[in-house]
């Protein structure tokens, strides 16, 4: 029984030895190793962003010739694996390349909105009383609107075009993630050890940006995660209303509205870039959520 | 340590905070005077919501500026306080004052290592390079007795035992060799055993460094454990300072007498412990007088008027009517 207990003990000295010896983002990347689901989602979404970055390298045909004579071709016609669209245009290269434009006006909007709103949401939270209440009203401006109507709203006030879609899902996306920011920095604040720096003589700055920073972002960059599929999803369905992508350019959500009169002709073919779509923003969903639970350090 | 006067290591005069809040100002320190010379360690007793944290944190001016009035005078190393800008003040804390918090679990910030959160804080106030911040952490660590320094020093707070947290924490408010301690009811998140080896761990060092020390703790046997002083707070105010020796033998506030009548000593086995009935005074809403009064089993129309201090002897103070009739 003691013999058990002991060989027990040494195996639990063992594992901590073993959880002590490494670093953060050595334990982080053991965790997502083990989680299969992140895992796979990773590598699917690997492909898909390299494939659209190497486009040009990977499709066979050009994305913008048309023929007459292939028009909504079924998939696995002969030289069109993936069948052709309404103007007789391969759609596995127009898919391919679709995802450049696709994934660049999901990613940006969100990227530059953590930029802006993480920055007011810190401000806010760390100031807190007059400012906070200021930055988080004019917030609460724009979350009375739903945010597709508001993005279609912008889009149109600003018109069509890539470069105003994309200023107006950023503005979509700064008031969610300045409220999660201002939540989670106003949390983070009052705890212990920002009083115990201070107490060892951290002034504001170094509190913020090594205190605050580092426990405000993870969840901040997580949460932003999951906000790139919403953000996929808006842009194709900006470009899906003509204000994104212009034709004859090959997004996403451009090909959706397009394919969409042939939905009798031809349906699986005109499903396809809905399905890049949703398997697009449903791997970011999981992948998001793989991250937070292996980021945390305390789970 | 260059630079230390021979004057006090800290003096206090007539300290008062007031929170002010939407509805109320809790008057949470009414007027505290007291001095510390260097190695001495006081311990500031009293139950919760008496001010003893609020004092301890005035003195650092680590309260919220909105919403706190601070008055009074403080006196750190012969440097005032009061007057100090925001650099000064980040300067003084963590150099000349050293704090310790009460719950080692939080007062670490998770996301790094507690070697790091050392290092950052020898290289702030220091400006000495990373690899011999690294060998001073390793050589505080191994101070505060913790086994395998190295090895600790590479782990998150979480890994750590509320013990050893609580070492570490020690370390890191030693590691750049403070003349004054602050000590915020240290060992109470422990359990006792590990407790009596804190207070033991706390009384080596500050004899081994010479620091003074403020204490502060709502347990009788813990102060008579660590401190060569006790003050009493009620209401805000030390009711009753003197030698911890005096204090034990000869309380004269009746709340002296009340807290260490319903503590547990040895030599009453057999007895019932008597509680002090009533509870603490609503900080809102102070009685004019003596803050004690409402619960004091001897009180009579002279304590309406806020008592003064009197001292029986030069070092021990007490601020009830009565102790003047002898």
């Amino acid at each position: 029984m003691t013999t058990l207990d002991s060989r027990q003990q040494a195996t639990v000295d063992a594992a901590q030895v073993a959880v002590q010896s490494r670093g953060y983002w050595a334990t982080v990347g053991v965790r997502i190793r083990d989680d299969k689901v992140t895992v796979a989602c990773g590598v699917v979404l690997a492909l898909i962003v390299l494939s659209a970055i190497f486009a040009d390298l990977i499709a066979l045909a050009d994305p913008y010739k048309a023929s007459m004579i292939k028009r909504l071709a079924p998939i696995g016609t002969d030289g069109y694996p993936l069948g052709a669209d309404e103007m007789g245009r391969d759609m596995l290269t127009r898919l391919l390349y679709g995802g450049r434009l696709s994934l660049f006006m999901g990613i940006s909007p969100i990227v530059i909105a953590l930029a802006i709103g993480g920055t007011l949401g810190l401000v806010a939270g760390f100031l807190g009383g007059r400012v906070n209440m200021a930055i988080m009203r004019v917030m609460d401006v724009f979350y009375a609107f739903p945010s597709v109507l508001l993005a279609v709203a912008i889009s149109g006030a600003l018109g069509a075009g890539i470069g105003n879609a994309i200023v107006s899902l950023t503005l979509v996306f700064i008031p969610p993630i300045t409220r999660v920011t201002e939540s989670v920095t106003t949390q983070v604040r009052s705890l212990d050890y920002v009083e115990a720096a201070r107490a060892s003589g951290a002034g504001n700055l170094t509190i913020i940006r090594v205190h605050v920073l580092s426990n405000v972002l993870g969840p901040v960059f997580i949460y932003s995660t999951s906000l790139i599929s919403v953000s996929i999803i808006l842009a194709s369905g900006l470009s899906f209303l003509g204000l994104g992508t212009e034709p004859p350019e090959p997004e996403w959500g451009l090909m959706l509205n397009t394919l969409r009169q042939s939905i009798y002709v031809n349906p699986w073919v005109a499903a396809l870039p809905g399905a890049m779509i949703f398997f697009t923003s449903l791997t970011f969903n999981l992948l998001s959520d793989g991250l937070r639970s292996a980021m945390d350090v305390r789970l | 340590m260059a630079g230390r006067t021979t004057g006090p290591v800290l003096s206090a005069e007539d300290v008062t905070v007031r929170f002010t809040g939407r509805d109320a100002t809790v008057n949470a320190v009414n007027g505290v005077s007291f001095t510390l010379e260097a190695g001495e360690v006081l311990c500031i007793l009293g139950e919760s919501g008496s001010g003893k944290s609020v004092t301890l944190r005035a003195l650092m001016r680590l309260l919220p500026a909105r919403r706190t009035q601070l008055s009074g005078r403080i006196e750190i190393a012969g440097r005032d306080v009061m007057a100090m800008g925001h650099r000064t003040l980040a300067d003084l804390r963590g150099t000349e004052v050293g704090m310790i918090f009460q719950e080692p679990m939080v007062a670490f910030d998770p996301v790094y290592t507690v070697g790091r959160q050392i290092a950052e804080t020898i290289i702030r106030h220091e400006g000495t390079s990373r690899g011999e911040a690294r060998r001073r952490a390793i050589d505080l660590l191994d101070r505060v007795r913790i086994p395998s320094p190295e090895r600790r020093l590479r782990a998150y707070p979480h890994e750590l035992s509320g013990g050893m947290r609580q070492r570490a924490m020690i370390a890191l408010a030693l590691c750049c060799n403070p003349s004054l301690l602050l000590a915020d009811e240290p060992t109470t998140a422990l359990d006792a055993t590990v407790q009596i080896q804190i207070l033991l761990l706390l009384r080596e060092l500050q004899r081994e460094l010479g620091m003074a020390v403020i204490f502060v703790t709502h347990d009788v046997g813990v102060a008579v454990e660590i401190g060569d002083r006790i003050a009493v707070m009620y209401g805000g105010r030390f009711v009753e300072t003197g030698p911890v020796r005096e204090i034990m033998h000869n309380p004269r506030h009746p709340y002296t007498r009340g807290l260490l009548s319903s503590t547990v000593h040895g030599s009453l086995r057999g007895r019932t412990l008597e509680a002090i009935p009533g509870s603490p005074p609503d900080m809102t809403r102070l009685p004019p007088g003596c803050a004690f009064s409402p619960r004091c089993q001897f009180a009579e129309p002279r304590c309406e008027t806020p008592p003064d201090e009197f001292r029986l002897t030069p070092h021990h103070m007490v601020r009830c009517v009565r102790a003047a009739d002898g």
